[in-house]
C-alpha cells in the first residue's frame, strides 16, 4: 500500500478539537463532518486537499478528546497518511481501528516542508520526499497491529 | 522484577500471572462506557460488523451528557439512537435526562465502577476512575463497539511514572491545583502512552473528589491512565455504593518506574493554565491583570459536591462582578439535589450566577456558554485548546473552583483566600 501527494504541515500538539470542533459533533455523518476538518487552525485545508495528500506534524498529534471523528474526517477528506513525531495514544488507536495510515518518524516530520511532494510505502515504512530526493524509514507497526490493518480495521479483524 | 499497580490489574484481566511493559494483551472488561457523541458511531460500527447482541447488558454504560437536554435536532437524533439501542439491548446502565449526570461524576457516584476494574470508555476522561484503584482508559467508538460485542479489548502494557505525594494541601488549594501543577511540570505529552501512579504519604490527605479530579486530567499529560492506591478513604467511599465487590491491587515493592517525581502537597499554590495548552501553568497570583468575561464552574473535572461547596464558600453573600457571566453546573442530579437542599442554588442565584442541570455543554464548546471572538473565560474544565469553548479567538483559562469563584467576584483572575 502506498500514497503519494503534497504535504500539509502542522505544529506540535494538534488537538482533536481543531481537527474537528465539537460544535459539529451533533452528527456522525463523516462527509458532513469532513467539511470542517482542521478549520480552526487552517481554513483553507478542506479546499486544497487532494486524494493521497499527506499531513506532516510535530509531537503529540491528535491529543485531547477521544472522538474517533478526528481520524475519520482526515481520512474522509482524502488524506492518504499522517506522519508525526509522535501521536497521542487514543488518536493512534483510533487511526488504526478505522484504517487511517499513520507513521511516527521524527526526522521526516522535522525535515519535510509544506507543499513538498512525498510518497509513503506503508508496508516498508519508507517515506520518500520527491521534492528533495531524501528518504526516511519510519518505525513499522508491531505484527499484531499490522494484522488489524490487513484485515481492514478492528471490527473486521474480530469476525475471523 | 515486580509489576506496577496498573500492570497487576491488566495481568489479572488478561488471565496472566505476569505482564511486562510493551507486551500486547487481550483483557476482559468490567465496564464499557459511551456517551451521546461517541455511542452513535459505536452503534453504527457494531451493526455494520454484523453483531446483534452486547456481551453483557449489565456491563455497558450509556450516558447522555454532552448535549442534553438536547441542544438541537441533530443532537436529539443522536440521543434517540442511543436510547433505542440501549432499550433494545436491555442495557441496565442507561442514563437519560432526569437520571443522567456527567459520566465521570455519575459512574463512581452510582457505584457502577469499582476498585480493581478494567474499564474502557469512548471518552478521553474515562481515566477518572483510576481514583478508585481501577484501570480505566479512554478509547474511540470502534473500540467501544468491539468492547460491547466481545467484552474484551487489546492493550499494550504501559510503563509508569510514579508521583510520590507528601504533605497536605493548603486550604486554598485542591486536587485541580495538584494536577495542573504536575501537567505544567511534565507537559501535555509528559506521560504519553504511560501510567501515572500516585502514591506516598500525601495520598491519605486527599479526598475522593480531589483524587477523581487528579485522575480525570491524566489524559491532559498524554497518559494512558492515572491511578491511586486503595486506602480507607476509597473503601469508605465505595461502601454501600458499589454494586460489585471491590478488588484491591497493590504495586509490587520492586515494581520498576520510568521515573519518580516528588510532589510536596504543602508547597502547591493556586494555579491557572493559560491558553492554549493545559501545560501553560502559572500561579494565579501572577495573573491578576487578566480580565474575564465568563466563569464556568462544573464539568467532569470539577462538578462534584466539594467543588460546589468551594464555589458556595466564596460566593455566598457576595455579588458577581459587573460584566461577568457566571455559569455553575452541578455534575449529577444527586449533586444538583444536594445543592438545592443545602441552599447553595439560592446563594448562587443571589450572587448573580446561573445554575444549569448537568451537561458537558460549555466545556467542549457545545452550548450553554459559548464564547464570542475576543472573550475570555476562567473555567474549572479540563482543556483550553484553540476554539475549545467557542470562537477561535476566544480564550480559556483553567483553574480550581475556588480560583474560578474568586475571579467571578472581581472580574479578574484572582488568587483565592480561604480562612
Amino acid at each position: 500500500m502506498e500514497t503519494k501527494g503534497k504535504v500539509f504541515k502542522y505544529p506540535d500538539n494538534v488537538d482533536t478539537d481543531v481537527i474537528i470542533p465539537a460544535r459539529y459533533l451533533n452528527t456522525a455523518d463523516a462527509n458532513e463532518l469532513a467539511k470542517h476538518c482542521m478549520e480552526d487552525i487552517d481554513t483553507s485545508f478542506v479546499n486544497k486537499v487532494c486524494k493521497g495528500d499527506v499531513m506532516v506534524a510535530g509531537w503529540n498529534f491528535g491529543c485531547g478528546s477521544s472522538r474517533e471523528h478526528a481520524p475519520l474526517v482526515i481520512k474522509t477528506c482524502g488524506t492518504g497518511c499522517v506522519i508525526a513525531k509522535s501521536f497521542a495514544r487514543i488518536f493512534y488507536r483510533n487511526a488504526i481501528n478505522i484504517g487511517l495510515p499513520i507513521l511516527e518518524c521524527e526526522e521526516a516530520a522535522e525535515e519535510i516542508n509544506a507543499n513538498d511532494e512525498v510518497s509513503v510505502n506503508f508496508d516498508t515504512g519508507i517515506i520518500t520526499n520527491i521534492t528533495t530526493g531524501k528518504t526516511y524509514t519510519a518505525q513499522p507497526f508491531p505484527e499484531f497491529i499490522q494484522n488489524i490493518i490487513r484485515k481492514g480495521g478492528l471490527l473486521a479483524s474480530l469476525k475471523d | 522484577m515486580g509489576m506496577t499497580m496498573t500492570q497487576k490489574i491488566l495481568a489479572a484481566h488478561a488471565g496472566l500471572d505476569k505482564v511486562e511493559t510493551g507486551q500486547l494483551i487481550s483483557a476482559k472488561l468490567d465496564i464499557v462506557l459511551g456517551n451521546d457523541i461517541t455511542t452513535p458511531v459505536a452503534i453504527n460500527e457494531f451493526k455494520k460488523a454484523g453483531f446483534d447482541k452486547v456481551f453483557d447488558k449489565d456491563r455497558i454504560a450509556v450516558v447522555l451528557d454532552h448535549f442534553v437536554p438536547n441542544k438541537d435536532i441533530k443532537a436529539a437524533e443522536q440521543s434517540k439512537q442511543c436510547r433505542e439501542f440501549s432499550c433494545s439491548q436491555c442495557i441496565s446502565h442507561f442514563y437519560d435526562v432526569g437520571k443522567m449526570g456527567i459520566e465521570h461524576a455519575l459512574l463512581p457516584e452510582q457505584g457502577v465502577v469499582t476498585a480493581g476494574d478494567c474499564i474502557i470508555g469512548a471518552d478521553s476522561h474515562t481515566c477518572t476512575y483510576g481514583a478508585l484503584g481501577a484501570f480505566s482508559t479512554g478509547v474511540g467508538s470502534t473500540d467501544m463497539a468491539a468492547g460491547m460485542a466481545t467484552g474484551t479489548a487489546w492493550f499494550k502494557v504501559p510503563s509508569a511514572i510514579k508521583f510520590n505525594l507528601s504533605g497536605s494541601l493548603p486550604a486554598n488549594c485542591s486536587g485541580k491545583d495538584v494536577i495542573l501543577t504536575i501537567i505544567g511540570k511534565i507537559g501535555v505529552d509528559g506521560a504519553l502512552y504511560r501510567s501515572m501512579e500516585f502514591t506516598g504519604e500525601g495520598v491519605k490527605t486527599l479526598s475522593m473528589d480531589d483524587r477523581l479530579c487528579i485522575c480525570n486530567m491524566a489524559i491532559e499529560a498524554g497518559a494512558k491512565n492515572g491511578i491511586f492506591p486503595v486506602d480507607e478513604v476509597t473503601m469508605e467511599y465505595m461502601k454501600d455504593r458499589c454494586e460489585r465487590q471491590p478488588v484491591v491491587y497493590t504495586a509490587d515493592e520492586d515494581a520498576v518506574y520510568d521515573e519518580v517525581i516528588e510532589i510536596d502537597l504543602s508547597e502547591i499554590v493556586p494555579v491557572v493554565s493559560c491558553p492554549h495548552l493545559p501545560e501553560n501553568t502559572r500561579p494565579a497570583s501572577e495573573l491578576s491583570d487578566i480580565r474575564v468575561d465568563q466563569v464556568v464552574i462544573g464539568s467532569c473535572t470539577n462538578g462534584r459536591m466539594e467543588d460546589m461547596e468551594a464555589a458556595y464558600k466564596v460566593l455566598n453573600g457576595k455579588k458577581i462582578a459587573d460584566g461577568v457571566r457566571c455559569i455553575i453546573i452541578p455534575a449529577t442530579m444527586e449533586i444538583y439535589r444536594e445543592c438545592v437542599e443545602r441552599g447553595y442554588i439560592t446563594a448562587f442565584i443571589d450572587a448573580g450566577a446561573v445554575v444549569s442541570t448537568p451537561t458537558c455543554g460549555p466545556c467542549l464548546g457545545g452550548y450553554m456558554g459559548i464564547l464570542a471572538a475576543g472573550e475570555r473565560c476562567i473555567a474549572t474544565t479540563n482543556r483550553n485548546f484553540v476554539g475549545r469553548m467557542g470562537h477561535v479567538d476566544s480564550e480559556v483559562y483553567l483553574a480550581s473552583p475556588l480560583t474560578a469563584a474568586a475571579s467571578a467576584l472581581t472580574g479578574y483572575i484572582t488568587n483565592p483566600e480561604v480562612q
